[in-house]
């Protein structure tokens, strides 16, 4: 029952942790994308710099550098802040290539159909543009959002008390590693079946909009 | 930046030598993990149920735990039943699970992108069905699945960082311990992100490198 408790406590934090670092990404990930795509060679130099750059570092890498290594006068961020900064800013970096992904993978009609048509580029990415791109992106979205939830635990290594966290207390304290930790892999592993669930409603419910 | 200098060529050394354990633990695990994937994509899908069950389970459980479990089951949670592994050999089979794990989807990925015709043709040459698996399929298979085989490699070496957790004096721990010992967290965390980043980036390019050779017929 201690070893079930411990885990409770840390489910809100695992989500939490996921949601905000979800967020941050997916809004981060605009301008990045904007600048993959953009035909100014030093703007573009500079976004695939920087998502190659934030790929290519561990994300406990970033955590600990926001953690332990930035501090603004004497401001230093908590674990929370710096976990979920962290954690969002990878996160924004795999998001941006999935949008550039998806955005290319529109055929090049439609943007020829929408410009002999004679739209406004912003009725063209509102309308026309942007809604298929969406629906493109919900599969490779969801998978990605399980990978950060599993990723989630690397907050654990800076002190946030999520599930991995208070697993690892509850194993030193009590010497029983065995179970908790199977019953900690067995949460995440029920966490990520609603998301895919939900992954392939929506799925569904975005093809039968466009009904072919 | 002066500071990030005079820390370099003081650690650097030592952030080398973890640097090198980070490797040897991403060999060992795709040296173990990668022929156990190969077993496991065959397992998920055979007739024989307890090879069957086995093998979804370690899927199973290798895809939808997080790294970091594994390596404190491994390490915290083995001695309850009597094992006891030094930090890298826990470590070491808990990244060879995830590997095992991961692998053995992609691979099954290859192997079933590999066209009918080809089994069907060796069939009809009279190859017995070992000799159609060992010489026809699983050739062609593991060559479509190498790129993305290649990418898994890349997230591996990273996901070794997360193996300071169990004591393991790789690249993490090594400027962690500099780190708390001077007091220069800042710049000790950037060269060994930067450590990382002279690996992983160049091997993602050579990923999609290959990518682009093997595809290059279709």
């Amino acid at each position: 029952m201690e070893m079930l408790r411990a885990i409770a406590i840390g489910l809100p934090l695992t989500v939490l942790v996921t949601i905000l670092a979800l967020m941050i990404g997916t809004v981060v990930a605009l301008p990045i994308v904007a600048g993959l795509r953009s035909r100014n060679r030093l703007v573009w130099l500079m976004s695939r710099g920087l998502v190659d750059l934030l790929r290519g570092i561990p994300p406990v890498v970033w955590l600990f550098i926001l953690y332990y290594g930035v501090s603004i006068g004497a401001i230093r961020l908590t674990a929370l802040q710096a976990g979920v900064l962290g954690l969002g800013v990878v996160a924004a970096a795999y998001l941006a290539e999935i949008f550039r992904g998806a955005i290319s993978s529109i055929p090049k009609g439609q943007w020829e159909a929408s410009s002999a048509l004679g739209f406004h580029r912003a009725t063209v990415w509102s309308l026309i543009i942007g809604p298929q791109t969406a629906r493109a992106v919900v599969p490779a979205y969801t998978t990605f959002a399980i990978g950060l939830l599993k990723d989630s635990s690397i907050a654990s290594s800076i002190g946030v008390a999520e599930i991995v966290f208070m697993s690892s207390q509850y194993a030193r304290q009590s010497g029983e590693g065995i179970m908790v930790f199977f019953v900690a892999a067995g949460v995440y592993i029920l966490l990520s079946v609603p998301l895919g669930l939900l992954s392939r409603h929506l799925d569904i419910k975005m093809r039968k909009a466009v009904a072919r | 930046m002066n500071n990030l200098v005079d820390v370099a060529i003081q650690y650097g050394p030592t952030l080398f030598d973890g640097l090198k354990v980070s490797l040897t633990l991403t060999l060992l695990s795709l040296a173990f993990g990668l022929p156990l994937g190969l077993v496991f994509s065959f397992g998920v899908t055979a007739r024989n149920k307890t090879f069957r069950y086995l093998s979804v389970f370690f899927v199973e459980v290798g895809r939808g735990a997080p790294a970091l479990v594994l390596l404190q089951l491994m390490y915290y949670g083995l001695p309850n039943a009597e094992i006891t592994l030094s930090s890298m050999a826990s470590a070491c089979l808990a990244l060879t699970w995830t590997t095992a794990a991961y692998s053995a989807e992609l691979i099954r990925g290859g192997i079933q992108s590999v066209p009918p015709g080809e089994v069907e043709g060796s069939h009809a040459l009279g190859m017995s069905y070992r000799d159609c698996l060992r010489f026809v399929v699983i050739p062609q298979g593991l060559r479509i699945a190498l790129p993305s085989l290649m990418g898994f490699a890349v997230l591996l070496f990273q996901a070794t960082s997360l193996a300071y957790s169990v004591a393991v004096p790789e690249l993490m721990s090594q400027a962690y311990s500099i780190g708390s010992s001077t007091f220069q967290y800042l710049p000790v965390f950037i060269i060994a992100g930067l450590l990382y980043a002279g690996i992983s980036i160049p091997a993602t390019w050579l990923s999609v490198f290959a990518e682009r050779m093997l595809s290059r017929h279709l």
